[in-house]
């Protein structure tokens, strides 16, 4: 089996070991990158002089006896939204096409600190609007699976990557569903933690209240060392939040026994893709065939999600992207007159056309005379929608659904429509919303061989019950050994 | 709900964004519909509801007022378009 092939825990134990090299390992990833990345653009910038000195770095001190643990040496990616000094970070957007980071993300400095050897920073929606990354600035990326699909958004370099081997695993961000769809259309692992579990620190923000980093990867066990690795308070976010971090690799084989599935009719509903309706449905009666009791539940406030999201996030963004005005990074329009004439110049030139749109949304949302019927009427709705999730976690510890609506659609067919774009996220969006814990997992295939997800959400900071159940699942079915043919 | 071309222009300098003609009516139409669709939350009665402007039970977090080390005033200036001494350089103000 060729290494790149391989899974994080495997490539690890041969790196612990000493059988493989970091050096080896890089230059096979890199290589593999050259070869199948030019079809895929899944990444933004390689690194591979760095990746190489990295890897060298490791090697030496692994053959020095000073192993720093599971990640040291192992080859990982990073959506271009995380900071990495010296490094440049775009965002998939012209507006910091030129910007080079001074800084590190909290994220990067932890998966630094533990080893990991960056390879490159991946392709997105730009500023993280979006479900296909088509609204990249660098092209869309595609899906391994079906080079005429999208690998879905706004993390779909960071899915299409993994899904095809070209990283062992990759950081995503996660505000409306971003790292848990593209998982599901790109067949891999996507987790996005509870809000406040990951800093944000040095994370590029779209929307503060809802943003969340989290590991893309090959199998729930991977994600698990991941998320080892970058959970935690960190004094620089103040959103993050002072919980011991449990040892989630080691919590993995407990078992499910006992464990109660809330599945919520509201997301069950016409309009779903009938294979995916079927493949999720199976998956949750092999659940509770494999000891599981499930019990149907109800979200009410469900199909308001999407609409409560899609004013408040806008809101968000308008806010945290006034920044980008062409004054102290990133692109200026040369020759303007004055600073006000710059300003709209180079914000006009700089961002496209989903960014500009949800910033008007966002704007006018919060513009004095729409604040309470738009931004606070949606903020109202948030509070109902969380509550939903309280009321039912009562009575279950798990929430089973289908990730995504339908498999990985094609390039170009949803573009002319926002809206319909937007309707990708209505089964993501709600565990944003309300700050939940969710993961997706491979569930099946569509007889045109295109992935299906299974979303499993959990309570606030339980990220251990939700892993137990994806892996307890994972272990009993042959998704985790599927790969696209690339 | 009908949004006017104006308002929408009115919103775009709020947000020092401009478009041209024939954008600002694409602009209008898309924007009309997504607006249209989230009116749909009128339906819910929500007196007596908070607003949930964060999910997590916390409150504003302190620290010491004590300098930490941060960027060099170098390294903050090392991405402008154009810089002037320690300044960031940027075209006159002009006041209306």
């Amino acid at each position: 089996m060729k290494l790149p092939f391989l899974k994080i825990r495997e490539v690890s134990e041969l790196i612990k070991k000493k059988e493989v090299s970091p050096v080896e390992l890089t230059q096979a990833i890199l290589e593999r990158i050259e070869e199948v990345d030019r079809r895929l653009n899944s990444f933004i910038t390689v690194l591979p002089d760095r990746a190489i000195n990295c890897a060298k770095e490791a090697e030496k001190n692994i053959l020095y006896g000073n192993y720093l643990g599971t990640l040291h040496g192992v080859p990982i990616g990073l959506k271009d939204i995380f900071c990495m000094k010296g490094v440049r970070t775009t965002c998939g957007s012209k507006i910091l096409d030129n910007f080079i980071s001074p800084y590190d993300a909290t994220v990067t400095q932890k998966l630094k600190n533990a080893g990991a050897v960056i390879v490159g920073k991946n392709n997105m929606d730009e500023f993280a609007m979006g479900s296909s990354t088509e609204n990249s600035y660098y092209g869309p990326a595609r899906n391994p699976w079906d080079l005429e699909r999208v690998p879905g958004g706004s993390s779909g370099g960071s899915a299409a990557s993994v899904a095809a081997s070209l990283c062992f695993a990759s950081m995503g961000t996660d505000t409306g569903g971003s790292i848990r769809q593209p998982a599901a259309l790109c067949g891999v692992v996507g987790l996005k933690p509870t809000y406040g579990r990951v800093s944000r620190f040095g994370m590029i923000a779209f929307a503060s209240s809802l943003d969340q980093g989290g590991p893309i990867t090959k199998t729930v066990e991977d994600t698990a060392l991941m998320l080892d690795v970058i959970a935690g308070k960190d004094s620089r976010d103040s959103t993050s939040v002072d919980s011991a971090v449990p040892d989630y690799s080691n919590c993995l084989r407990e078992g499910i026994k006992g464990i109660k599935i809330g599945v919520p009719k509201e997301y069950f509903i016409k309009g779903i893709d009938n294979e995916v309706e079927e493949a999720v449905k199976r998956a949750i009666t092999m659940v509770e065939d494999l000891g599981c009791t499930v019990e149907e539940i109800s979200l009410p406030h469900t199909k308001h999600a999407v609409s409560a999201y899609y004013l408040l996030a806008p809101s968000e963004a308008s806010s945290n992207l006034a920044r980008y005005d062409g004054v102290k990074y990133g692109f200026r329009v040369s020759d303007s007159d004055n600073l006000m004439e710059m300003y709209f110049k180079t914000r006009a030139a700089g961002f496209g056309r989903e960014v500009k749109r949800r910033i008007m949304i966002g704007t006018y949302a919060l513009s004095s005379g729409y604040y309470d019927a738009y931004y606070l009427k949606a903020q109202r709705v948030r509070t109902l929608i969380k509550d939903d999730f309280d009321e039912a976690f009562k009575k279950v510890d798990v929430i089973m659904t289908p990730t995504s609506p339908e498999p990985a659609f094609k390039i170009g067919e949803k573009t002319d429509d926002p809206l319909k774009m937007y309707l990708s996220d209505i089964f993501t969006i709600p565990c944003n919303l309300a700050g939940l814990p969710g993961i997706s997992i491979p569930c099946g295939f569509t007889s045109g061989g295109l992935p299906i997800g299974l979303q499993i959400l959990g309570k606030p900071f339980d990220e251990e019950t939700l892993l137990r159940v994806a892996y307890y699942y994972e272990q009993h079915t042959e998704w985790k050994d599927k790969r696209p043919s690339i | 709900m009908k949004i006017s071309k104006n308002t929408v222009r009115h919103v775009a300098a709020l947000a020092r964004l401009e478009f041209k003609e024939d954008e600002l009516e694409k602009f209008t139409e898309q924007l009309a519909n997504i607006l249209e669709h989230v009116e749909e939350l009128n339906e819910l009665d929500t007196s007596g509801v908070e607003p949930t402007f964060h999910v997590l039970d916390v409150s504003t977090s302190f620290r010491e007022d004590v300098v930490k080390p941060w960027l060099s005033s170098d390294e903050a200036l090392e991405n402008a378009p154009q810089r002037d001494e320690g300044f960031f350089a940027v075209p006159k103000v002009i006041e209306d």
